[in-house]
């Protein structure tokens, strides 16, 4: 009886992913995690069990078809996997690496309800950065803890149940129609043609759009195909982030002229100043960024959007057809307490900007320097605060991360507290600072916390940490850094009449088409949802850009 | 890449420097600023504004070779480019309403003064200008700024030019002798700012402050700019750059502005390095490296 086309695995653990030792990465600004081998991820690949309902596929923002693409793994047609991820993800090895799988895709999976969930998240990595390589040819590797007929059929039936399924005799897992001839086309040369229209003021002149790898046809639907139903639209992206990044390639595929603004001078937005090397390394990004100029996106850097122009000015006098805001939560939030602005205290923003944009750990091979101090306390308990305790760790400081609530309650993803740690940050669970202490030249020497205890839940769900009184202590500290979350830059909001915004400055935006109060004006992400993480800015990216279509040809 | 068109040193210390940016000449406005950065190892460091010319495209700005980024910026020659400029940053200095005003630059911030009292002049204001610099030789824009005031006074702190003096005696004896004033800006050291603000408070004359902290992006995202004004701190890049004289806390911006001040040996040492070794390669390896970075961008 045909059942799965592979061999399926039954180890309970996830396949170890190679990572550097946690004392030698401790010095060093590598990427920590080094990715699975074709073996491994053929092996990983077979431990998924193919289950009918794939609740992961609901618990990705991106709709990412993660059976399918898991099973051309286990076959080790890579090449078709990752089609189906890319067509899904605009930037998989980006959201292989920060993605929240464990609250997502993974979070739900049927492997984990024993032993460890199916490691969605490495697979797409592992797709992602094997087509970055594109390597001549991949062989299987051998099947290797080949599950018995039994066990797998056990395992099914329960999948079966889990989801709701009435087992019948068919449990033929899910075939997409997915051919490898139809991957080839992310791999095929991609052509550039010249948009001869007269291009308005200010746009580019000579946009190259993709030309797609496809057998030659005369039909209308062809044409579409050929250059998309949105060929001759124009649309300003604000911001390079993963919302605008997703936005910018979805619409590019659909043959639109895309022009992305951005007021850095790098593109990538926090994936490029907010994310570490070590965590996401830059050439990365800066790969998927060239992806979409191959794709004809047009880059403008150095472009900050409510200065430089305002939205009308991009709609009347660039004479854009639609803009899309993605500018993120990029302002840093404060403390607000005594001593914050003692020299040696920074912001998780600065820091990570100093680090990761300007390349300060270089220095003075790069000009831009950093303080890094011998005891460095940080205060947060997120991504932000992580990525910051292991950069703080390998600039030379002795890290003690303060959150105030425990571990269970810390909003980071578990990997990173879990490499944190293996690195030798400490953590101070259930603790606030409350005043940071000075020299008297104004100097960070210490950090006053107050312990805290869970007290009953909050509006987000999180039991509320309540002080205990006289709780009071000091950590010595030369350096701290306040990671406690960000807000929306305002600029936007006060040049732009006529955009709807919360009293946050968040852009009050459909959550499905991502249409502002504005007509024309679209946003998602972190601008309209406050500091989130990459594949929900990414999903709501995907879902403008289909209203932005949907807009442009008057549906 | 962004052109340099023109390049002239006032003087031993301060370059002028005319900068090819089109869409930012179009936009920017008296005390706003830019970032700029030389090449792909350079610091973005924030200038504020010298001149514009929407028609030429150009923007000029002026600064001193004091630290590593401006020692680099100040042996580049036109025809080179700048690898980023981006602007306009910051928000204008609010002139409209004056009628009778006092501009005062210390040293280099003479030269962001110059087109304060420019547009004042030119809106039909009637301007006072007082320069301070460390000795004659240093002195900037004087024939500049006589020709946007009413009266101008430069002084000295060595007196070689005939003024010995800070420049708040001059402002002071304005004041005292009926000077009618609704508007006094400031733009130079922290320290002369303060003593600026000190002078005019007292007669409740309306003061702005022109700050200039430790800045990396420029646009509100890190907060290394902070600048407390009252009771709070704000930033200057998005805030400011310029504040009520009377509000702000000079002494902890002193202290702030240390904040960086043992690197800065190491990153001049770094830079004379490589000047020597750009000089000896004339600079070829260093726009190529630059170009292949900024490819497509």
């Amino acid at each position: 009886m045909a059942r799965l086309s592979y061999e399926a695995n039954k180890q309970q653990e996830k396949t170890p992913m190679p990572e550097l030792d946690p004392l030698e990465r401790a010095h060093t600004f590598e990427e920590v995690a080094l990715g699975y081998t074709a073996e491994d991820a053929m092996r990983e690949a077979r431990r998924c069990i193919q289950c009918p309902k794939a609740p992961c596929m609901d618990g990705c923002p991106v709709g990412v078809p993660i059976p399918q693409f898991i099973e051309k793994v286990a076959e080790g047609d890579f090449a078709a996997a990752y089609h189906l991820v890319k067509d899904a993800n605009a930037l998989p090895a980006i959201c292989g690496r920060v993605c929240p799988q464990e609250t997502q895709c993974e979070g739900v999976c049927t492997r984990g309800r024993k032993g460890e969930p199916v490691g969605i998240g490495r697979l797409e990595r592992f797709v992602a950065d094997w087509a970055m390589s594109v390597p001549p040819a991949c062989q299987p590797a051998e099947p290797a803890d080949v599950m018995n007929e039994m066990e797998e059929d056990a395992l099914r039936a329960e999948a079966a149940c889990v989801v709701g399924v009435v087992g019948g005799g068919d449990l033929q897992p899910l075939k997409q129609s997915c051919s490898h001839e139809s991957a080839t086309g992310a791999f095929g040369s991609c052509g550039t043609r010249l948009v001869e229209a007269a291009a308005p003021d200010g746009r580019a002149e000579d946009v190259s759009a993709s030309a797609f790898d496809a057998e030659p046809g005369t039909d209308e639907a062809f044409r579409l195909e050929q250059e998309g139903d949105l060929a001759g639209k124009w649309v300003a992206v604000v911001g390079s982030g993963p919302a605008s990044l997703t936005c910018a390639g979805e619409l590019a595929k659909r043959g639109c002229s895309v022009t992305v603004f951005e007021a850095l001078h790098k593109a990538g937005g926090v994936l490029t100043y907010g994310i570490p090397e070590f965590r996401l390394p830059k050439d990365l990004v800066q790969r998927e960024v060239s992806q979409l100029e191959g794709q004809g996106v047009r880059f403008e850097l150095n472009a900050l959007v409510g200065k430089l122009y305002s939205i009308d000015e991009l709609l009347d006098e660039k004479g854009f057809d639609a803009v899309f805001v993605g500018t993120g939560a990029g302002l840093p939030g404060y403390l607000g307490i005594e001593g914050e602005a003692a020299n040696g205290v920074m912001t998780a923003n600065e820091l990570l900007t100093r680090v990761n944009l300007m390349k300060a750990y270089l220095f003075p091979e790069y000009d831009t320097p950093v303080y890094a101090g011998k005891k460095c306390v940080v205060a947060g308990g997120g991504n932000v605060a992580m990525d910051a305790a292991r950069t703080a760790l390998r600039l030379g400081a002795e890290v003690t991360v303060v959150y105030r609530r425990g571990r269970d309650e810390m909003p980071a993803r578990a990997e990173e507290i879990h490499h944190a740690e293996e690195e030798g940050v400490k953590f101070h669970l259930l603790a606030n600072p409350v005043r940071i202490l000075s020299t008297d030249d104004g100097w960070v020497s210490g950090v006053e916390c107050v312990r805290m205890e869970l007290g009953e839940p909050d509006a987000s769900g999180r039991r509320r940490p309540v002080p205990v009184e006289g709780s009071e202590f000091v950590i010595d500290a030369d350096m701290m850094v306040v990671a406690v979350g960000s807000k929306t830059n305002p600029l936007i909001a006060q040049t732009t009449p006529g955009l709807d915004v919360t009293a946050r400055n968040l852009v009050v935006a459909d959550e499905e088409t991502g249409a502002t109060s504005k007509p024309g004006v679209f946003a998602g992400g972190d601008t309209v949802i406050g500091a989130a993480t990459v594949i929900l800015a990414m999903g709501a990216g995907k879902r403008a850009a289909a209203g932005i279509g949907d807009y442009l040809l008057g549906k | 890449m962004y052109p340099i068109e023109q390049v002239e040193h006032l003087n031993a210390e301060v370059t002028r420097m005319v900068v090819r940016a089109p869409e930012i000449a179009r936009k920017i406005k008296p005390g706003q600023f830019i970032m700029l950065r030389i090449d792909e190892r350079g610091e973005r460091i924030p200038l504020t504004m010298n001149a514009c010319d929407p028609q030429a495209g150009t923007v000029t700005i002026v600064f001193q070779a004091v630290g590593a980024t401006t020692m680099r910026l100040a042996e580049l020659k036109p025809g080179d480019a700048l690898l980023d400029f981006a602007g306009p940053l910051g928000n204008p200095t609010e002139l409209e309403g004056a009628r009778r005003a006092c501009v005062i630059g210390g040293g280099l911030g003479t030269a962001i003064a110059y087109p304060q009292a420019k547009w004042l002049h030119d809106h039909g204001c009637e301007v006072d200008v007082i320069t301070g610099f460390r000795t004659k030789d240093l002195i900037l824009f004087e024939d500049e700024l006589a020709a946007c005031s009413s009266w101008h006074k430069v002084m000295t702190d060595d007196g070689s030019n005939g003024n010995k003096g800070v420049v708040t005696a001059p402002l002071q004896e304005r004041i005292d002798a009926g000077a009618d004033y609704d508007l006094v800006l400031a733009v130079g050291p922290v320290i002369m700012m303060k003593f600026v603000a000190a002078t005019t408070k007292p007669h409740g004359i309306k003061t702005l402050v022109s700050m200039n902290p430790l800045m990396i992006d420029g646009t509100g995202m890190c907060g290394g700019c902070r600048v407390k004004v009252g009771d709070e701190y704000k930033h200057a890049c998005v805030d400011g750059p310029d504040f009520d004289g009377h509000l702000v806390d000079y002494d902890d911006a002193m202290r702030r502005g240390v904040m960086y001040r043992s690197f800065e040996a190491a990153a001049r040492e770094a830079a004379k390095g490589r000047l020597a070794s750009e000089a000896r390669d004339c600079g070829a390896a260093e726009p190529q490296r630059a170009a292949d970075e900024r490819k497509g961008a």
